[in-house]
């Protein structure tokens, strides 16, 4: 942030109360006084313009808005920016370090799991969700965690398959101890 | 869609909680997972004065059995908790058949258990969860808490019989008589579409014999529907097919459903018939092989 | 030593794409990520009703809100000359009403304030006073003598009908139906839906008055159609006016039309000289935008008893909502619906269409759909279905018999159109043997003695797509051809722009494959532009399947041109004449000395720095394209179900789709537009409808009642190809993106009407809700019409 400018204003036009919240954005912390009213995904959005979260509907079905809330996946637009204070949020901008992607980032590019793009960012994130928990899934406990997001645009198979391209590379990825004791679980 | 104003209070206690809902005087409603109510609040159907957030009171994020057998599970407890808990299937086999079909995954990481039952969805599934398991919901008060059972608590269609500054901190399960066994069984369009018809059935039973049985009725009433005519006529039996076709059948003249673009009134009808006939025979398998 | 085609990214290559870049990262770019600096939020306050007189509208308390800078109202609009706009389909909409509301969610008042908040709480603070009059929910209460009309703002209209339209072979039809043995009827509702992108509509108007430039970042996927009706709606000079297209997410037809809100969003910029946003919810975008279908079929097919079809017989009566603003072609009234029956040899037939003014949302729009042609398709597979019942013959060898044969094309048919090329029966045969046909039947009838259900449905047909040629095809008047222009820089490096808008079709990485065919310039040293009608050359926009068939032809067309002129510098660069140089894959070269060549990117370079004396410099070029003939695609879908007689829910046990789409691009993403076809055909199969209440409250008004299947509901899809090159397009390709959405309804539906065989009953229009299908099954009886909303007394 810089101190060379700032705009210093009168008094608010009107008297609504803020509230202050500070919380962890993609690793940085930031704090920020919010109406109430205000909703997390308006927050990431037009707050800190991190536009890869997108509003879909308004009901709570579509699942476009997808963030990871303390690494579980939320709807953001279906909780206030007031109860982010003091928690950890990622968006689909934190997914990776700059220059880098996620296996699940990849997966969805070499499997052509989107189209149109704008549910991308919270499938990704309910993928990525689904891998922390279960590092090999099956073609249904993928499809079971997706259910909470919409996709009008490729009919699921290919996001079907971009996950499981990731969870592959995951795998692969994984050192060495890990991979044995998950194989070993497994069997 | 954007929300009206409101004042928002996060208090830290459940005592600090009461206290912000005896001075909301009916104004305030309680803020816990919010899947159901900010949806109301952005469609402008709700707009209440203040939102008492109460995620940041600690220790109610819990689901637990004391050593008697009760179950416990605290107002902070979300869908997911009880979705991915091992080994509930085999202590409460109601509830873990139910938690993987509330709304939908992501939905289900925020949700809580207890705000559900709070809001009296008649479509919603865990009221007709608890009214199976003869549960009840534990209230706190300015002048302390008291205990409610679920079938007293859901008093209409979004409607408990929760006073205004009263908090619901705990639902509690109590121990069964016996063994216990159960399902849910839910008719939804498509993942997180409300139910057409869900059925929830918990027997209790020592040797082969039910000693306690409960059905609750989701989404075929103005609230959730407890077929207690139903499931007394269980007691005493060994689930042979004459008493499961007798429940079934009381179960859905117990049904109260509307005609509606899910379904006409008599095919819900006709599909808590065959829901209730279809939990049953599966308990009846596992009763034959414990035989 | 020859380029490999497949390695530079050219045609056939399953070239991964170039949008998913950003899109991966969360960096696309879509209308509502766009903030300008002192931007403004626009709300639309809504018809709580379906048919009122508005008596008054208040609108002091929503100018008392702090933040509130400006206030909408009809009689504003009018005072401007702007409450009413015309339609796509020379009819005209309400801007915001002014007379009275004509359907539920109708746009009534807009405010303009600080942020959108404070926009959506001025408008709740808007009193209206309405008077009720009674609501027209559906064509029957339409046409029924002494309703009350609608559209009583129309000087002349006395009644609720938009047109009556006809087109066929009355006489020879009935001379047909009069010598047939068999006669088989049908009627159906294909239900009210729609489109439903995930992202809503929106827009940013940015009215500079220094330079009287208005400039509009808006959800559309014909930029430059936007262009021409903002200049004529709002009479700015269309040189003035900008049209951003950006990233759109999703569109399937409901991004065509003009948008109250467009308009209103417009207005308030230049009123307030500040940028104006207005993003739609999902309620407004469900309840009052572009919606596709709800039209009433019925018809008959006249048969020898040998199963040949002599004749058909259609009539539709469609339901237009409130304004008529179909987005088709200005000819057909009904958009293509007599593409009907197009794969089958049929001598003649006749259709009759009615269409009605209802109070409901206007639309009609082409929802992943050539103009009707899913409404067609629909009919002519559940027609064929009840025919080949009637005759007692199994369903893939009537189709089969009924054929056009591999040797008959062009083929003319009953209805006027041209048919390109074709091998149906092929299709079919690979079909049957992926699903394994003649095994499904016998274990259909096993399954039957265990009480289970079984059923299989097959659909096959062919459809138009790539409107138009310009003889036929206009849009207010304008031509439907389309463009690409193509510059080439001095590295070899080059810029596509087309007139098309990609809406997730990946236009961006295949248009570059047609480009790296044409001229051997690897994909990735292709960039491609669209959207933007500052650079983009003129163009009809990308809906119906277009934009292959029309705007991908312009590409290889321009590609050609510069070819042509590499070659002229081709020659200038090996000093022979141009009649010695040929062509391979990216390199000329002297045809009696193979090895002297040069490279495109030599030539390229050439035409910056060595051009042959008197040539104009520089190596770029546009083309525009009129297509000769629609494209037509074949497929052929095959479902088997299985249906729970306890409670009607069925479940897709395989779902085999054979596409033919001639010369495919890039396979990848081909069988990706295939697969979001037949999920949006399971969809209209399953759940997915918008129905009204006798009051006219729309049901589906959001995503807890209007259902996307989820991946868990979505069924597996297994892809299956046959290539038949179309002979008038250049680089051979038909059109894809629909084929699924309009042929695979039918499978699902025709699946599950064969596992219910034995009841007798012949008909449950969509969707095939469980508790319809157990209806069907215990009561065997058609179940008909939208699902009702019965409220019981």
């Amino acid at each position: 942030m810089t101190s060379l400018f700032a705009e210093v204003t009168s008094a608010p036009s009107n008297d609504v109360p803020v509230r202050r919240v500070s919380l962890r954005i993609n690793g940085e912390s930031r704090t920020v006084d919010v109406e109430p009213r205000l909703l997390l995904a308006h927050l990431i959005r037009q707050g800190f313009k991190l536009t890869g979260t997108h509003t879909g509907c308004d009901t709570t079905n579509c699942g476009a808005c997808t963030v990871l809330f303390d690494g579980s996946p939320v709807k953001s637009c279906t909780m206030l920016a007031v109860q982010a204070d003091g928690h950890e949020v990622i968006t689909v901008e934190g997914l990776a370090a700059p220059n880098e992607l996620h296996a699940v980032q990849e997966g969805f590019k070499e499997e052509h799991g989107l189209q149109c793009g704008f549910c991308t960012p919270g499938m990704m994130l309910s993928a990525t969700a689904l891998l922390d928990e279960n590092p090999d899934p099956t073609e249904d406990e993928i499809r079971w965690a997706l259910s909470g997001n919409l996709c009008r645009c490729t009919g699921y198979q290919n996001i079907v398959k971009a996950v499981l391209w990731a969870a592959e590379k995951l795998r692969a990825q994984a050192p060495p101890n890990d991979a044995d004791s998950a194989e070993g679980e497994a069997s | 869609m954007y929300p009206s104003r409101f004042s928002y209070e996060a208090p830290t206690s459940i005592d600090e909680a009461v206290e912000l809902l005896r001075l909301g005087a009916g104004e305030a409603k309680v803020l816990a997972g919010g899947q159901s109510l900010l949806p109301m609040m952005k469609l402008r159907f709700a707009s209440p004065g203040t939102l008492i957030d109460i995620n940041n009171i600690p220790d109610l994020a819990y689901h637990r059995a004391d050593a008697d057998g009760t179950y416990r599970i605290g107002a902070l407890c979300r869908h997911a908790h009880l979705e991915k808990a091992n080994g509930l299937a085999e202590i409460q086999p109601t509830i873990a058949a139910a938690a993987p079909l509330v709304a939908d995954p992501i939905v289900r990481t925020r949700g809580t258990f207890v705000g559900s039952v709070c809001h009296a969805d008649p479509q919603g599934d865990w009221a007709s969860v608890m009214i199976a398991l003869g549960g009840s919901v534990v209230a706190q008060g300015p002048d302390g808490s008291r205990s409610i059972p679920v079938s007293d608590f859901v008093s209409g269609p979004f409607q408990t019989v929760l006073g205004f500054d009263e908090l619901a901190i705990e639902a509690v399960v109590p121990a069964p008589v016996g063994d216990r066994a159960g399902g849910y069984l839910k008719l939804e369009r498509r993942v997180g579409d409300f139910a057409t018809a869900g059925v929830a059935v918990s027997i209790e039973r020592s040797g082969s014999s039910v000693a306690r049985a409960g059905i609750g009725l989701t989404g075929v009433g103005s609230s959730t529907i407890d077929a207690s005519d139903a499931a007394a006529s269980l007691v005493g039996g060994n689930l042979t097919d004459d008493e499961i076709a007798r429940a079934a059948e009381l179960a859905a003249s117990a049904s109260r459903p509307r005609s509606d673009h899910r379904g006409s009134a008599d095919y819900k009808r006709h599909i808590v018939a065959t829901f209730v006939t279809r939990l049953l025979s599966n308990l009846q398998l596992t009763n034959q092989e414990a035989a | 030593m020859s380029i490999d085609e497949i390695k530079i990214g050219g045609l056939g290559a399953s070239r991964r794409r170039v949008e998913d870049n950003r899109f991966i990262r969360g960096a696309g770019n879509y209308v509502d990520d766009i903030t300008l600096p002192g931007m403004l939020h626009m709300e639309i306050l809504r018809s709580p009703l379906a048919h009122a007189r508005i008596k008054s509208i208040d609108v002091s308390a929503a100018w008392a809100v702090p933040g509130v800078r400006l206030v909408l109202t009809g009689e504003m609009m009018a005072s401007r000359n702007l409450a009413w706009m015309p339609t796509l389909s020379y009819d005209t909409q309400a801007v915001l009403a002014t007379d009275k509301v004509r359907f539920q969610g109708q746009e009534v008042a807009c405010v303009v304030a600080d942020d959108p908040y404070i926009a959506k709480d001025a408008c709740e603070a808007i009193v209206v006073d309405y008077e009720p009059l009674p609501p027209i929910v559906n064509p029957t209460q339409a046409m029924a003598s002494g309703a009350p009309v609608i559209r009583d703002d129309k000087v002349n209209q006395q009644d609720n009908v938009v047109f009556d339209w006809d087109v066929g072979d009355k006489d020879g039809t009935d001379r047909a139906f009069a010598e047939a043995d068999v006669v088989s009827e049908i009627e159906l509702h294909y239900p009210r839906s729609h489109p439903s992108p995930i992202e809503t509509c929106g827009s940013i108007a940015d009215f500079d008055r220094s330079t009287s430039k208005l400039t509009v970042y808006m959800t559309t996927q014909a930029p430059h159609i936007i262009r021409a009706a903002v200049a004529i709606v709002a009479e700015l000079p269309e040189h003035m006016i900008r049209i951003v297209s950006p990233d759109l997410g999703g569109g399937f037809g409901n991004k065509v039309p003009v948008y109250p809100g467009y308009v209103a969003s417009i207005l308030a910029s230049i009123l307030l000289e500040r940028p104006v946003k207005w993003i739609e919810d999902k309620s407004g975008n469900l309840i009052s935008t572009g919606f596709g279908r709800d039209v009433y079929l019925r018809g008959q097919m006249a048969m020898r008893q040998d199963g040949r079809i002599l004749g058909v017989r259609m009539h539709t009566d469609s339901d237009h909502g409130a304004f008529f603003s179909d987005a088709q072609p200005s000819k057909f009234k009904i958009g293509l619906m007599h593409s009907a029956f197009a794969c089958y040899d049929i001598p003649t037939a006749h259709l009759t269409s009615r269409g009605y003014y209802t109070n409901k949302a206007p639309g009609g729009v082409a929802y992943r759909c050539s103009f009707r042609v899913t409404e067609a398709m629909f009919f002519q597979e559940r027609m064929v279905q009840a025919a080949a019942d009637d005759l007692g013959m199994d369903q893939a060898e009537f189709r089969r018999m009924n054929f056009v044969q591999d040797d008959d094309f062009p083929h003319r048919t009953a209805f006027g159109f041209l048919t390109d090329s074709g091998q149906y029966a092929k299709c079919l045969d690979i079909g049957l043997k992926a699903v394994g046909y003649d095994d499904f039947l016998k274990q259909k009838e096993e399954a039957k003695k265990r009480g289970r259900l079984l059923g299989i449905g097959i659909s096959t047909m062919t459809e138009p797509l790539g409107a138009g040629n310009s003889r036929e095809y206009d849009i207010l008047g304008i031509k439907m051809f389309d463009s690409a222009e193509l510059r080439v820089h001095m590295t070899g490096k080059a810029i596509l722009r087309t007139g098309a808008k990609t809406q997730g079709q990946g236009h961006e990485t295949t248009w570059a494959q047609i480009v790296a065919h044409e001229l051997g310039i690897p994909a990735e040293d292709i960039v491609v532009e669209e959207g933007d009608t500052d650079t983009a050359p003129f163009g009809m926009g990308t809906y119906a399947s277009r934009s292959t068939p029309v705007a991908g032809a312009a590409v290889a067309m321009v590609s050609r041109k510069i070819r042509a002129k590499a070659r002229k510098i081709a020659a200038h660069l090996l000093e022979v004449s141009e009649e010695d140089v040929d062509w391979e894959l990216g390199r000329f070269f002297v045809r009696s000395a193979p090895d002297l060549g040069v490279t495109i990117q030599e030539c390229a370079n050439a035409a910056y720095s060595n051009m042959p004396d008197g040539m104009e410099p520089g190596l770029e070029n546009n083309a525009y394209y009129d297509p000769p003939n629609l494209t037509w695609p074949f497929a052929c879908y095959i479902a088997t179900v299985e249906v729970d007689p306890l409670t009607g829910v069925w479940d897709v046990l395989n779902m085999v789709a054979v596409d033919d789409c001639g010369v495919r691009i890039n396979p990848m993403i081909v069988e990706g537009q295939i697969m979001g076809g037949l999920t949006e055909a399971y969809a209209m199969a399953s759940m997915q409808f918008i129905t009204f209440d006798n009051e006219g409250n729309c049901i589906g008004s959001n995503y807890m009642d209007y259902l996307l299947p989820t991946a868990w509901e979505t069924p597996g899809f297994e892809l299956h190809e046959v290539v038949t090159p179309c002979p008038h397009h250049p680089i051979g390709a038909k059109g894809i993106g629909e084929c699924a959405t309009v042929g695979g309804p039918a499978a699902f539906v025709n699946a599950v009407m064969d596992a219910l065989k034995d009841t007798g009953v012949r008909n449950i229009d969509m969707p095939l809700l469980p508790d319809r299908v157990h209806e069907a099954l215990t009561e065997q009886h058609d179940v008909s019409g939208a699902p009702p909303l019965r409220t019981d007394s």
